[in-house]
């Protein structure tokens, strides 16, 4: 799993009507720890690029379902 | 003004017919947090911005209308086929009442885009705050259609646009950073 994801764990009750889901997660795009961009960092190749939707590897950060299996040619 | 190119920024493909994804796709269309949304909220708010973000407001506007079209493709290629007994199957029965399969800009709820989803207040730093928030809500949207979808080449195109949606929060970021460093600072080159 992507470390830009988070875990927490709400309670639940012995009286909850459905099934529990023990541990959620939220997404913490990579956006909220550069401040403003640096330069020099590391980018994919334009073709990379234009696929993935940025030129900076520090800012790609998938998001798959959790009912879908990634495919071969995502660069995460 | 504008110059248009004929063709998407990133290719849509829709592999499996299931119109009950128009349903849900038709929140970033016409919804609060939606792409016409954005653009009509950055395109308005730059008038009046500091003239160092400008143009950011402008690049960025002008991309969430190629945003938009892209939605429009995906939205269009899965129901313009659809028989009226399928419309009904995915829930658009309510749809097909008033527009039959035309796009209109309401959310995934039926409720119409309306302006008050965009605000202007006029301070840069509430604007931008209110754009970096529309990013991350556009982008938590595209998490959940995602999550609710099992078209992969759709959802190609859907994680495409929410890492747009990264970016762009991240430019809004540094833009308040540069609106915070232009006070009161000497800077020598």
């Amino acid at each position: 799993m992507s470390t830009h994801r988070r875990v927490w764990y709400p309670y639940a009750s012995p009286f909850d009507p459905c099934p529990p889901i023990k541990a959620k997660t939220y997404s913490t795009p990579p956006n909220l720890f550069l401040g403003f961009q640096p330069p020099n960092l590391e980018q994919f190749t334009p073709m990379q690029a234009l696929r993935t939707g940025t030129l900076w590897k520090v800012f790609y950060d998938p998001w798959y379902s959790p009912y879908e299996a990634p495919r071969e040619d995502d660069h995460s | 003004m504008w110059l248009y190119e004929k063709k998407l920024q990133y290719p849509v493909k829709v592999s499996t017919c299931n119109p009950m994804l128009a349903k849900f796709l038709v929140e970033q269309y016409g919804g609060a947090d939606g792409e016409l949304a954005a653009a009509l909220r950055y395109l308005n708010q730059r008038y009046t911005i500091p003239d160092k973000v400008i143009g950011l407001l402008t690049d960025i506007g002008t991309e969430e209308f190629a945003h938009l079209e892209m939605i429009a493709t995906m939205i269009y290629k899965l129901t313009k086929d659809a028989t009226p007994e399928q419309m009904k199957q995915a829930g658009l029965d309510a749809h097909y009442a008033n527009h039959d399969s035309a796009l209109f800009y309401h959310n995934a709820a039926g409720v119409p885009w309306t302006a008050s989803y965009i605000a202007a207040k006029g301070d840069p730093i509430a604007d931008l705050y209110e754009d970096i928030a529309a990013e991350e809500k556009a982008r938590a949207t595209y998490q959940w259609i995602i999550n609710m979808s099992d078209d992969p080449d759709l959802n190609d195109g859907l994680r495409y646009l929410r890492e747009r949606e990264i970016i762009h929060s991240q430019r809004f970021r540094e833009a308040v950073e540069i609106l915070k460093d232009e006070q009161g600072k000497k800077r020598v080159f």
